[in-house]
C-alpha cells in the first residue's frame, strides 16, 4: 500500500517539475499522434464524403469496409507496418523502421478508417437534407462533397478527436514499429507498458496522469467549440 | 407568351404506385400555380420539370431551354452567414467574386434583407430564411423559377412577404411554377392553374374561370373541400 501511494507522490513531482524526460516522452507522443491524425483527417475525410454523397461501384462494400476497419487491431497494424519498413520490405530501403516518422505512418494508417466513417455517417446525414437544394443549384458530386465537409466542419472536429484519442492511447502499433528506444521512439503508453513491468511505478503512473489529462483536456476544449459554434452558425 | 414548356404522356412509377400518370401539359402562361390534394403529385411534378427526378415514361420539352432556380418549402441553409448563402448560388454558376457580391448584396436588398447579410443564415427565422432563399434563387436572375410550397411553414406574416418577393420576381419577367396550399394565395398569384388529381393532370383553366366555375368535378370537389 505504501509503495503504491509513494509512486502516487513521485508521480505528482515528476509532473510537477516537468521531468525533462517525461516531457521529452510526452511531447513525441504528441507530435506522432498529432501528425498522424493530421495526415489521417487529410486523407480520410474526403474519402468519408465521397463514400457519402458518390456514386460509384463499390460503394457500399467500402462503407462496410471502412467501418469494420474502426477496430483494426494495432498490432496487427504494427505488423503490416514493420513487414513494409522491415530491411527485407519493399521500403525496406528508406531506413524508417524503428523512427519516429515509422510511428506516424502506422498511427496514420490505423486512424484513418476512423476518419472516414465518421466522417461519411456526419456528411450522410446532411446530404438527406441538402441534397436537392445542392443539386439545384448545379452542384455536383464533387462539389457537394467539399460544400458538405466545409459546412459539417464542427461536428467533423469529432471525427478528428476520435482518431487523435486513439492514436494517442495506442500501444500495439509504436511499439512494433518504433521499437521504444530511449530518448527517440519512447511514447507515453509504450513508457507505460516497459516501465510498469520493470516495476518502475512512478514515471508509469505520471505518464498515466498526464495521458488521461491530455485526452480529457483535448475532448473539453472540443466540447466548448462545438457548443461555441453551434451558437454562433447554428 | 407562346408556349415554354410541354410534358407528354409524363410518368413516374415507384414500384406499384404510379405518382405520376402519363400527364400531358403545355406551359405558356407566364405564372402557373399547380393545384391539387395532399399526395396527387405537386412536388413531385415540379421535380420531374427541375430535373431532380427522372420520368420512367415520357418526355419533357422545352422549346428553348430555360436558365431556372428553385425553392422548396423548407429553406436549406449553408452554416455561413446570410449573404454567403446567397454568393454560393452565384459561385456554382461560376460567377468572379466581385460580381458574386455586387449581386448577392443586390438580391438581399430586394428580399428587404440588407441589414441582416451578416448574420448566421441557420440563425434566422423561418420565413426570414425562406426570403434568404427566394434571394439564392433570385440572384441567379433565372428565366424559369420553381417554387414547392413555398409559405408552407411560414407565420401569415411572412407568407404576405414572400408573397410579395414571388410578384416581384414574376414581375421582373421571370416565369413562376409553383404550387401551395393557400387558394387566396394562388389566385394573387396564378394567371393559370394546374389543377392535378392522383397523378393524373385533371384540368388547365384561366385563375378567374378555375375559381368560379372549374370544369371538373374533382376540381369543383377540392375547392368546395379547401374552401372553409
Amino acid at each position: 500500500m505504501t509503495t503504491i501511494s509513494d509512486s502516487f507522490l513521485t508521480a505528482w513531482q515528476l509532473v510537477a517539475a516537468a521531468d525533462a524526460r517525461l516531457a521529452g516522452i510526452v511531447l513525441l507522443s504528441l507530435r506522432v499522434s498529432l501528425i498522424a491524425t493530421v495526415i489521417a483527417c487529410i486523407v480520410g475525410m474526403p474519402v468519408g464524403a465521397m463514400l457519402a454523397v458518390g456514386r460509384f461501384p463499390g460503394r457500399r462494400p467500402l462503407i462496410v469496409l471502412f467501418n469494420g476497419l474502426m477496430g483494426l487491431p494495432p498490432v496487427v497494424v504494427g505488423l503490416l507496418v514493420y513487414l513494409l519498413l522491415s530491411r527485407a520490405g519493399p521500403l525496406g530501403s528508406m531506413g524508417l523502421l524503428f523512427s519516429p516518422t515509422a510511428m506516424v505512418i502506422a498511427q496514420a494508417i490505423l486512424v484513418t478508417p476512423i476518419v472516414a466513417a465518421l466522417t461519411r455517417q456526419v456528411v450522410a446525414d446532411s446530404w438527406s437534407e441538402y441534397r436537392e437544394q445542392l443539386r439545384s443549384l448545379g452542384a455536383g458530386r464533387t462539389r457537394s462533397a467539399a460544400t458538405l465537409l466545409w459546412d459539417g466542419r464542427f461536428s467533423l472536429s469529432t471525427a478528428a478527436l476520435a482518431g487523435f484519442g486513439r492514436a494517442i492511447a495506442e500501444v500495439g502499433a509504436v511499439m512494433i514499429v518504433g521499437g521504444n528506444i530511449d530518448g527517440v521512439t519512447r511514447v507515453m503508453t509504450t513508457t507505460i507498458a516497459l516501465e510498469t513491468s520493470k516495476g518502475d511505478l512512478p514515471l508509469a503512473l505520471a505518464l498515466g496522469f498526464v495521458l488521461i489529462a491530455v485526452v480529457l483536456s483535448i475532448n473539453a476544449v472540443a466540447y466548448a467549440v462545438r457548443g461555441w459554434a453551434e451558437r454562433r452558425w447554428g | 407568351m407562346s408556349a415554354w414548356l410541354s410534358i407528354e404522356n409524363l410518368g413516374l412509377t415507384e414500384g406499384a404506385t404510379r405518382i405520376i400518370d402519363s400527364a400531358t401539359l403545355t406551359l405558356s402562361a407566364q405564372r402557373n400555380v399547380v393545384l391539387g390534394p395532399n399526395g396527387a403529385g405537386k412536388s413531385t411534378l415540379l421535380r420531374l420539370i427541375h430535373g431532380l427526378l427522372h420520368p420512367s415514361a415520357g418526355q419533357i420539352r422545352w422549346p428553348k431551354l430555360l436558365s431556372q432556380a428553385m425553392v422548396f418549402q423548407r429553406p436549406v441553409m449553408l452554416r455561413t452567414t446570410a449573404l454567403a448563402n446567397v454568393e454560393y448560388g452565384l459561385k456554382l454558376k461560376g460567377h468572379g467574386a466581385a460580381e458574386r457580391a455586387r449581386r448577392a448584396s443586390d438580391s438581399l436588398a430586394r428580399v428587404g434583407l440588407e441589414l441582416i447579410a451578416d448574420r448566421p443564415a441557420r440563425l434566422l427565422s423561418g420565413g426570414e430564411q425562406q426570403r434568404v432563399a427566394l434571394a439564392r434563387a433570385w440572384a441567379l436572375e433565372p428565366e424559369l423559377l420553381i417554387l414547392d410550397e413555398p409559405t408552407a411553414s411560414l407565420d401569415p406574416a411572412s407568407s404576405r412577404e414572400v408573397e410579395r418577393i414571388i410578384n416581384e420576381i414574376a414581375a421582373s419577367g421571370t416565369r413562376i411554377l409553383m404550387t401551395t396550399h393557400n387558394l387566396g394565395q394562388a389566385k394573387r398569384i396564378a394567371e393559370e392553374i394546374v389543377f392535378i388529381d392522383r397523378g393524373r393532370i385533371v384540368e388547365q383553366t384561366a385563375v378567374e374561370q378555375f375559381f368560379t366555375l372549374p370544369q371538373t368535378e374533382a376540381a369543383q370537389r377540392f375547392l368546395q373541400e379547401e374552401t372553409p
